[in-house]
């Protein structure tokens, strides 16, 4: 669990977790295109995603295609978020949205 | 060659392969951890995987494409439900790797219908029941409450 909060304490790496949540399966050229950081630095982010299993890679032909694992987060959740309190934390996160739509 | 898949999802379960192929497959363990679904995977290739929920209804009747015990399975995926009916089958397929004394489970689920509903159902479902998946596998208790459970308790709060 350390390696999934040390991998997600970096404002880089959440962004390219927000890339694939936009877009699953990207190659890392891909995930570079449209970012201000060099290819080497964001293929060190990625082998530090992948350690800590919050990014999937597969291979397909002489391609690596990188996709979001919320697996380890969701075990995060089920850790400290309890059966009962879900739904009601999913009430105000959907509060907090729909008030935040209405003040745009 | 067939577009990139959808989803892939990993999870290190500390079980062998065996285990964690029994866990897949077998009714009377996925009931546990599933959402209280009994979901029949053990057949061959060309044969059906089934699945009921915690009523005793079916809600999948999909067949097998590839089983190789303990290592790979891969069947159709179409939810019997009213709504999603007419979709294209998508496709689901379960890869079992040992390292050392562990497994590492992955899944790929691709191959979904333009424009397909389960779509968006899968990304929040997968990651929950791969989770609870871990910790029954592991502990001997799954995570989730299986839908009966969370009706019941709904019921029991609109009450009070």
């Amino acid at each position: 669990m350390d390696d999934v909060f040390k991998a997600l304490a970096d404002a880089s790496r959440r962004e390219l977790l927000d890339r694939l949540r936009a877009e699953n399966g990207q190659t890392l050229s891909e995930l570079c295109a449209r970012l201000d950081m060099t290819r080497q630095a964001v293929s060190k982010h990625l082998a530090v995603l992948e350690n800590a299993n919050l990014v999937a890679t597969m291979r397909q032909g002489r391609e690596k295609l990188h996709y979001l694992n919320p697996v380890p987060i969701h075990e995060i959740a089920e850790r400290w978020i309890g059966k009962f309190e879900r739904s009601r934390l999913q009430a105000l996160s959907d509060m907090k949205q729909a008030l935040e739509n209405r003040n745009e | 060659m067939s577009e990139k898949p959808k989803f892939v999802y990993v999870v290190y379960i500390a079980a062998s392969p065996e285990k964690v192929w029994q866990a897949l497959t077998d009714p009377d363990i996925t009931e546990k951890y599933w959402f209280g679904f009994r979901v029949a995977a053990n057949g061959k290739a060309g044969e059906r995987m089934t699945a009921t929920d915690s009523k005793g209804k079916v809600v999948h009747h999909d067949p097998i494409i590839e089983s190789d015990p303990p290592r790979r399975l891969s069947y159709a995926w179409q939810p019997l439900y009213k709504d999603l009916q007419g979709e294209r089958p998508s496709r689901v397929t379960f890869e079992l790797t040992p390292l050392r004394d562990q497994t590492r489970l992955t899944i790929i689920h691709d191959e979904f219908d333009e424009g397909s509903k389960i779509f968006g159902l899968i990304s929040k479902g997968w990651p929950a029941v791969l989770s609870s998946l871990k910790s029954f596998v592991e502990t001997g208790r799954g995570l989730q409450p299986s839908f009966e459970e969370e009706a019941a308790r709904r019921a029991a709060e609109d009450a009070a």
